[in-house]
């Protein structure tokens, strides 16, 4: 008997509607054409190639792809890459400096070892950042960062270490 | 994880919203997507068309009408929970907002998305309902204004037509002297509620209860007054003993079946623990002249 022959079953052209998207992405202005369904996770990952943002469970629950929205910490599997027209997004690309020196709450979460595999970083430092830059005033007991903390999920190094690093970026950055 | 194929549109004016929305009956309003969105993802939701609203002209802000409280459809959680106007005149609403997902949600998702969504579990469907708030849609036939206690009609099911878009939805201040909580049970702090109960009440000169208003989420298929739970307060000194007998009023409120969550046994019992807890909690704000 004859085997059917493998051929992959991958429509030639897509039906997608198409959309054009201009935003500032980490200081650098982007200009894109692309499926107006396109997650602003995926536009960052597959047409920037910026894969420091992180895919966890693509519906808001891990907090993996967070990334500052107009200076805002926001779910970037939430969002569409279409919302985001005329947004300047920052990534955790751009957190470190240029020479590579990191920002107070990477140095932190170096130094109290708050990362194991790492999937889970940058969406923790995103988010922990985007708290401090906010002015409003930050509850630094381990109830209050437990609960800054609360939309992000580890799974394997648990939240100790987070916690002290949260703490110490806090003393890092006069805040504490 | 994807979302399935839809067609965008983005208007800049109302007119030119109504119109589009009113075009294909399978649309839906896109404002900050933080329910929608994940619906899509999971293929739940699955829309010919989206309407993103958020560049339409006029709907992005918060206002203080006389005694109210204008949340325009663009305005976010976040920033409905941080205006200090909002929280000098009425600080319930920052104190429910802490329980409304996580921040970086709250930067994103609207009050007024979370409305039409009307999950049974959300917290700002209750405050409406707790206090009376009214919604206000325009549609191709105009505008109207809608009771809370009329829109939020069944589980994810409002009021609203398909074709209306709510442009805003007004909150009171909260009257002078009067005392107010809210809380809830969650298995992790920002999930939606097995159990949430907000309360606001003043107290008389001889410090018994009046005009006491109590709402709960996550026991029915939307948010619920409870109004047996209420006259059984309203006059009474608010004690241990009081609230015990009327906390039992509260019973057949809890109409949400077992689910995979919980039982309807243990919110029925979450619910007693809630109003019993938040009451004292409420007087004693009254007591204390809270907004003054």
């Amino acid at each position: 008997m004859k085997r059917s022959a493998i051929r992959p079953s991958i429509p030639e052209r897509s039906d997608d509607p198409l959309v054009e998207v201009s935003l500032v992405v980490n200081g650098q202005p982007i200009k894109r054409t692309v499926s107006v369904r396109m997650l602003l996770s995926d536009f960052l990952r597959h047409e920037l190639g910026l894969t420091g943002t992180h895919v966890g469970c693509e519906h808001g629950v891990c907090g993996c792809c967070t990334v500052h929205i107009d200076g805002k910490a926001g779910r970037s599997c939430l969002t569409l890459a279409v919302q985001a027209n005329g947004c300047a997004i920052r990534t955790i690309e751009d957190v470190a400096s240029e020479d590579g020196a990191l920002h107070p709450v990477q140095q932190a979460f170096k130094e109290c070892h708050a990362l194991q595999c790492g999937f889970c970083t940058p969406g923790m430092v995103m988010n922990v950042l985007s708290r401090f830059e906010e002015r409003e005033p930050l509850d630094l007991s381990e109830a209050g960062i437990r609960d800054l903390l609360s939309g992000n999920l580890c799974r394997c190094t648990g939240y100790i270490n987070i916690i002290a690093a949260v703490r110490r970026a806090a003393e890092l950055l006069g805040r504490g | 994880m994807k979302p399935p194929l839809f067609r965008y549109e983005a208007p800049r004016t109302l007119r030119d919203a109504v119109a589009i929305l009113a075009s294909d009956a399978d649309a839906m309003v896109l404002a900050g997507g933080q329910s929608l969105v994940p619906a899509m993802n999971f293929r739940v939701a699955a829309p010919s068309l989206l309407v993103d609203i958020q560049h339409v002209e006029g709907l992005k802000g918060i206002a203080i009408e006389g005694n109210e409280i204008v949340i325009r459809a663009m305005t976010r959680h976040r920033e409905l929970e941080l205006d200090s106007r909002v929280r000098r005149l009425n600080p319930l609403i920052a104190e429910t907002m802490q329980h409304v997902a996580h921040v970086p949600i709250r930067n994103r998702g609207t009050v007024v998305g979370s409305l039409c969504h009307a999950d049974p579990s959300a917290e700002m469907p209750l405050l409406f309902v707790l206090l009376d708030g009214t919604i206000t849609a325009i549609g191709p036939d105009g505008t109207r204004e809608i009771a809370s206690a009329d829109f939020f009609q069944s589980f994810l099911t409002t009021s609203r037509c398909q074709d209306e878009i709510v442009i805003e939805a007004r909150l009171p201040v909260l009257p002078d002297g009067s005392g107010f909580a809210f809380d809830e049970v969650t298995r992790r702090h920002g999930d939606y509620a097995l159990v949430g109960l907000g309360c606001v009440l003043s107290l008389n000169d001889g410090g018994h209860v009046h005009d006491i208003r109590l709402a709960a989420c996550g026991i029915s298929d939307r948010p619920v007054r409870l109004r047996a739970v209420e006259a059984a307060l309203n006059g009474k000194l608010p004690d241990s003993s009081e609230l015990a007998i009327a906390a039992r009023a509260s019973v057949d409120a809890v109409t949400q079946a077992d689910d995979m969550n919980t039982s309807m046994s243990y919110r029925r019992r979450v619910l007693s623990g809630l109003i019993q807890r938040l009451v004292p909690i409420a007087a004693a704000r009254a007591r204390a002249g809270y907004r003054q």
